[in-house]
């Protein structure tokens, strides 16, 4: 709210610095985040665009050719098409196979940090506003999840739940929540005691209302930059646990599954069906933490000198 | 500091409780053994049989309450695929894990402490800035795809250290290692050097990081104008400074380590509990599904009291904090 505020005072006053405008402009001064958000935005078109740019459709069995099975990159198909990045061992063109992937993983982690955000925000300003026992109980659920290592929690709930897109997801959001709980808390605590809030509880504004309107919005710098790094957390953690089959499943082949996949034709020297799924995943985990990197400084306003 | 003690050890024991009762509905109340394990012809009264016979048909809290004594009486069931009990399935096992997360933690401070305090000492330089990228990297690459890389280049490309397994072992008081003979060490490299990854780049980030707000203190200052040598400044006044997060933040990744093993031995076949909980859970062997979380989070309960523990020894003023508190 106030941000949009000054966004519409600061053209008038003839200066070209608003906030926004100064923002993007501290982003960009970095020209490894530059390169960062490039690349960023360049996986999330992939993903986005996979069926329509991919020479092939990796999952429609009519257009795959077993003869073709892990033929080397830049080998040609019987109907002169070239196989850029080879194929795997069922004839499958891997750059199609690498979109679609990129597809798969950037929606799975995306979609957990999303739900994840929304839990974990509520619980943190709950904690924050209520106060006493409310607060108490959920930050200790929060201490107690954060003392177990991620893949450990998420080996227990998939070895309850089995496997499948929904339940994975559940998994990364279950691992994820604990994080925005502890960041919205820690800054709502600081803006809990500022005069503004006061003067909402003032107009007699109902709790729901303070908390959505007026705590939350001062509370996002901070969780912006958290929600960065945990969508690669999650990215990276979907992956791994794909890798180890008891993630995603077949029928909806993630980077990890794809990487698994290449790993057994690894040793005989067929690099390709497992590195390029690699390169596609280190590209899209590297490029948010780099994003979420420069985010964390021009957001933070103690290390802005 | 006894009350401290007593407070997160009987913290401790209710975070197990809890844990093991989640562990036991989630995995035990969810579907029916019985269909499993019996055929399909039975008819009623054989169905009720072994149903009594499991304990099935009691109260789930009686279920629970049975598992818990067969517990602590070190009983967590026999493995349907092994035959054998699962707690012993899991011992058999942890050594090699515990191995290599070990080997895994020397390492990270070996390499982290270093480089970390060469990059906090002078962090203009270009190794300095080549360094600290390089940690950014570390955290960033998931442990599965440096494994493989390794693999690629080391094992299949070079052909200089091998891929799979521990190697030749060593029976030290009837623990089986491989770190005390050479073929086990050229075994245990690239795993280790795998699992550690993360960790260097924790460690070099703390001490970097650590460095830089220690070196303008005014007692290291002082130790300078005293006219201690470099050397004695940095290995003793500064190291002792830096250490206490280093050393509470690896304890508590050491949880992690074991935890990550997981992922490790699956790719280098090393025949640890991790490789052993991956194939449970995708054959739905309950029991040592059940031993192998009851037995790390367990672990990770006790890593982490030990940790806060000795982080209160080390530093004094986490102790004033509690007895105020």
């Amino acid at each position: 709210m106030t941000a949009a505020a000054d966004d519409e005072i600061a053209p008038a006053k003839e200066s070209p610095e608003t906030p926004l405008r100064r923002f993007v402009a501290d982003f960009l001064a970095s020209r490894l985040a530059t390169a960062g958000l490039v690349l960023l935005l360049a996986v999330i078109f992939v993903a986005l665009f996979a069926p329509l740019i991919s020479p092939q459709n990796p999952y429609d069995l009519a257009s795959l050719d077993l003869l073709d099975g892990r033929l080397p990159p830049g080998s040609q198909s019987a109907e002169g098409m070239t196989y850029w990045l080879g194929t795997d061992d069922q004839g499958r063109d891997m750059l199609s196979a690498i979109f679609y992937g990129l597809r798969t993983s950037l929606a799975v982690g995306a979609l957990s940090a999303v739900f994840a955000l929304a839990v974990g925000t509520a619980l943190g300003l709950v904690a924050a506003y209520m106060g006493g026992r409310v607060e108490s109980l959920i930050m200790r659920i929060v201490d107690l999840q954060l003392s177990f290592p991620a893949i450990l929690v998420a080996l227990i709930l998939l070895a309850l739940l089995g496997q499948g897109v929904g339940k994975i997801i559940l998994a990364l959001v279950v691992v994820q929540w604990a994080y925005f709980a502890r960041t919205v808390r820690g800054s709502a605590l600081v803006e809990r005691r500022k005069e503004y809030v006061e003067a909402a509880r003032c107009l007699a504004l109902g709790d729901t209302r303070i908390m959505l309107h007026h705590l939350l919005p001062n509370c996002l710098p901070p969780l912006i930059v958290v929600m960065t790094v945990q969508v690669a957390h999650a990215i990276a953690l979907e992956a791994t646990l794909s890798f180890l089959g008891i993630g995603l499943p077949i029928t909806e082949p993630s980077l990890g599954l794809l990487i698994a996949n290449g790993f057994e034709y690894m040793m005989s020297g067929k690099y390709w069906i497992s590195f390029f799924p690699g390169v596609a995943l280190l590209i899209a985990i590297v490029a948010i933490n780099l994003v979420g990197d420069r985010l964390r400084d021009v957001l933070n306003p103690r290390l802005q000198t | 500091m006894t009350v401290f003690i007593i407070r997160r050890l009987m913290q401790s024991a209710v975070v197990l409780v809890v844990m093991s009762a989640l562990v036991f509905v989630g995995v035990f109340a969810i579907g029916n053994p019985v269909d499993i394990l019996i055929s399909p012809q039975a008819d009623q009264a054989e169905i009720a049989r072994a149903t009594a016979a499991l304990g099935l048909d009691k109260p789930l809290w009686e279920q629970y309450f049975v598992f818990v004594i067969n517990a602590l009486h070190g009983n967590l069931g026999v493995s349907f695929v092994f035959n054998e009990p699962a707690l012993r399935l899991i011992a058999e096992r942890l050594p090699a894990t515990l191995e290599l997360a070990f080997s895994a933690i020397v390492l990270s401070v070996v390499l982290g402490l270093p480089l970390g305090l060469y990059v906090g000492l002078k962090p203009e330089t270009a190794l300095s800035r080549t360094i600290a990228a390089g940690s950014i990297l570390g955290f960033s690459l998931p442990t599965f795809w440096v494994g493989i890389m390794l693999i690629m280049i080391f094992a299949v490309e070079l052909g200089w250290l091998p891929s799979t397994g521990r190697g030749a072992t060593v029976n030290v008081l009837g623990v089986d290692l491989s770190i005390l003979t050479w073929d086990g060490l050229r075994h245990i490299l690239l795993p280790a050097v795998n699992l550690a990854l993360s960790r260097i780049a924790l460690v070099i980030r703390l001490a970097a990081s650590g460095t830089r707000e220690v070196v303008h203190m005014d007692y290291i200052k002082f130790a300078r104008a005293k006219g201690l040598s470099q050397s004695r400044v940095v290995g003793v006044h500064v190291l002792k400074n830096i250490l206490i997060p280093i050393v509470t933040v690896l304890g508590l990744e050491t949880g992690a380590v074991i935890a990550f093993s997981v992922v490790t031995e699956t790719i280098f076949a090393w025949p640890g509990i991790g490789r052993l909980i991956i194939s449970s859970i995708t054959v739905l062997d309950r029991p040592v599904i059940v031993a192998y979380l009851m037995m790390t989070v367990f672990l990770v309960i006790l890593i982490n009291l030990a940790v806060d523990i000795l982080y209160s020894l080390l530093d004094p003023r986490v102790r004033y904090g509690e007895a105020s508190a």
